[in-house]
């Protein structure tokens, strides 16, 4: 049989991904470069029978998003930086509440307005802090149209499986550029699905916080009756402010990501074996990266590429193996320096050094093969 | 002889655990609580199809209390989730409570696209005039000249009218009443939750504590009286001129249009069309 494949775009990408993961609810607003998800899934997945809204704000479509979520739905919403401030609040009420969504930012930079029409990837940070209190939040980084397919299918997954916001962080070039993508048959793929708990309505709680395993999340209308709310919750879902469940359900929100770390995270390493410089780079830039090692190699610099795929939970673990023999790290971004931090703190014996360019150009090749010779 | 009315179980909805409720005592909102569950019971609807989205304040404490699938959401957005809920299982009963900052103020823009959509959700909006659970600030249908701790002077804002406000926006059932009129408030949950489309009860409800005590109105009862001598029924309404209605508000249904296009279903209607 011939393979399925398809020239499309990466926010289109984002939409087939989503579809064939089995997403069967969006609500979106209007917002450049992301758009596309939107107008995509408002012409196909309403033919396979699912409800696609244009809410009247970010916040509204992420409030949509969760409702039906809580309904069932493997549900997704797709905006830009200002969308994602705006929607901080519910990402905020998502992961409280433990409501499975997916979020994807196609990343414009800022502050505010910003450049709509340009790349960045200066919502990294955001990605992690941007709603307040602490909580864990899995962010994924694609850097390619394939990957965006694979990854939404993943995103959707993980999101089901460890009840949480996740986010998907693509940026104007990768939403904008088009590759092929190999469309896989759906049986071959590894899919979670919504499913009702095992136990029966009368031992059902919505939460728990302490035996290490995420308990599903019941789709409302099935017979388990129970109550969501943002304030602080015990393991029945009501309000509560025993100081032994406060940090209980502290410590659980931010476990049940960091404890399965090994099953979330995802990197990708190029000659990293022998490197004496280590580059590394994620989204679109880590392109340029792949390109700029080539031309270290080829003048005998031993080069090497870390990309995270998952970028939070970042892999600390393993920046922090590779800084025992590789004391010069390179971390191009298209911000002002934002996961050069968390490679500062794992890689604290190593040389780390910036290249941050936000005039809106893609990061190229050449600087950052420049920047590698500077260094070396 | 008057035939003598089984006392109503209300512990067959409420949520023992939870209890006791939050509320002041002499507060309105348990009268609406218990006007909502009658009339639930009333309507045979099971718990299980039966949604209640509330977002922040007092009135949004009232999904904790009662056992249906209860969501207790942000502030302001409540009727975001109920569209989502509704959108994904048309078959569920979505009823929406709210607080007059939580639904006119913070959430006026949900508010007023709910109704142009007509979505099938019932809104409760629980006014009184007030932010209560923060201690009294001033509110959105706070009356002009009021007293509230952010308008120390009195108030210079006119009001919304949630009634007049639903039905500009495009709600196909208005209604109003008051926690002095429980048997009226049961009856009209009652016909708004029946009534296919975006349903809109606004509640005049007491808050003595942190609205009457600054407005010369220190108890539940004064506030209970103020209810019972402003409220006019719409149907007398029509007879009476601007000045005569001044400082009084109209209660009973307001408005209605029956047979008017409900947005979820109409979003069905077209899947199966692209289905085919």
């Amino acid at each position: 049989m011939s393979e399925n494949i398809k020239l499309m775009q990466g926010n289109e990408a984002i939409a087939e991904g989503a579809m064939i993961a089995g997403c069967d609810f969006f609500a979106g607003y209007p917002i450049t470069p992301s758009s596309e998800v939107s107008e995509i899934l408002s012409e196909r997945l309403t033919k396979k029978g699912h409800i696609v809204i244009q809410m009247e704000d970010e916040i509204a479509a992420l409030g949509a998003v969760l409702g039906a979520a809580l309904g069932g739905a493997k549900a997704l919403t797709a905006t830009s930086g200002p969308g994602m401030s705006l929607k901080s609040e519910h990402i905020g009420y998502a992961s409280m509440c433990e409501i499975p969504c997916v979020i994807v930012n196609v990343m414009r930079g800022g502050p505010s307005t910003g450049n709509p029409t340009l790349p960045s990837q200066a919502d990294i940070m955001q990605a992690k802090w941007g709603t307040h209190g602490d909580h864990a939040i899995i962010a994924i980084t694609p850097s390619s149209v394939n990957e965006s397919f694979y990854e939404t299918i993943r995103a959707l997954n993980l999101a089901v499986k460890y009840r949480t916001p996740v986010l998907i962080l693509t940026d104007e070039i990768i939403g904008h550029m088009r590759e092929k993508v190999v469309i896989p048959e759906k049986d071959t793929l590894e899919i979670i699905d919504v499913k009702l708990p095992d136990m029966p309505p009368s031992e059902y709680n919505p939460y728990n916080y302490t035996s290490g395993k995420v308990t599903p999340l019941a789709p409302m209308g099935e017979g388990y009756r129970y109550h969501v709310t943002g304030l602080s919750h015990g393991e029945t879902g009501f309000p509560t402010a025993k100081m032994e469940v406060l940090q209980d359900m502290q410590n659980w929100l931010i476990d049940k990501i960091y404890k399965n770390i090994k099953d979330i995270e995802k990197y990708e390493e190029t000659m990293t074996e022998d490197a004496d410089i280590l580059i590394v780079a994620y989204g679109s830039v880590s392109r340029s990266a792949k390109a700029a090692l080539s031309m270290a190699r080829a003048a005998g610099i031993k080069a090497g590429l870390f990309r995270p795929i998952t970028i939070w939970p970042f892999p600390e673990e393993r920046i922090k193996e590779l800084s025992k023999k590789i004391k010069k790290i390179l971390v191009p971004e298209m911000n002002m320096g934002q996961i050069i931090l968390e490679i500062q703190r794992a890689a604290c014996n190593s040389t780390v050094k910036g290249l941050n360019i936000v005039n809106g150009e893609p990061i190229t090749p050449d600087k950052i093969y420049s920047k590698i010779k500077e260094m070396v | 002889m008057p035939k003598t009315k089984t006392k109503f179980d209300y512990n067959k909805y409420l949520r023992k655990n939870t209890l006791p409720h939050i509320w002041c005592p002499g507060c309105g909102d348990g009268i609406i609580l218990k006007s909502l569950l009658r009339a639930i019971d009333g309507l045979q609807y099971k718990k299980d199809d039966i949604v209640i989205t509330s977002g922040i304040g007092c009135a949004s404490r009232l999904p904790g209390y009662v056992d249906f699938n209860t969501i207790h959401t942000t502030h302001g957005r409540a009727l975001t989730f109920a569209i989502g809920m509704k959108m994904y299982k048309p078959k569920l009963k979505v009823i929406t409570v709210s607080g007059d900052g939580d639904a006119l103020a913070i959430g006026g823009n949900h508010f007023i696209h709910a109704a142009r959509r007509n979505i099938d959700i019932t809104l409760i909006i629980f006014n009184n005039y007030t932010y209560g659970m923060t201690g009294g600030q001033s509110s959105p249908t706070q009356p002009y000249g009021s007293y509230a701790t952010t308008t120390p002077y009195g108030s210079v804002e006119p009001p919304f009218d949630a009634c007049e406000l639903a039905k500009a926006a495009g709600a196909t059932w208005v209604a109003r009443s008051t926690s002095y009129h429980a048997v009226q408030l049961e009856k009209l949950i009652a016909d708004a939750m029946t009534h296919k489309g975006f349903s809109v009860l606004e509640v005049i409800t007491n808050c003595h504590i942190s609205y009457g005590r600054r407005n010369k109105m220190k108890s539940p009862v004064e506030m209970i009286k103020y209810q019972k001598e402003k409220a006019v029924p719409n149907r007398s309404a029509q007879n009476m001129t601007t000045e005569e209605l001044a400082g009084r508000f109209k209660t009973g249904l307001i408005y209605e249009k029956k047979d008017s296009l409900e947005f979820a279903e109409e979003n069905y209607k077209k899947l199966a069309l692209l289905k085919q």
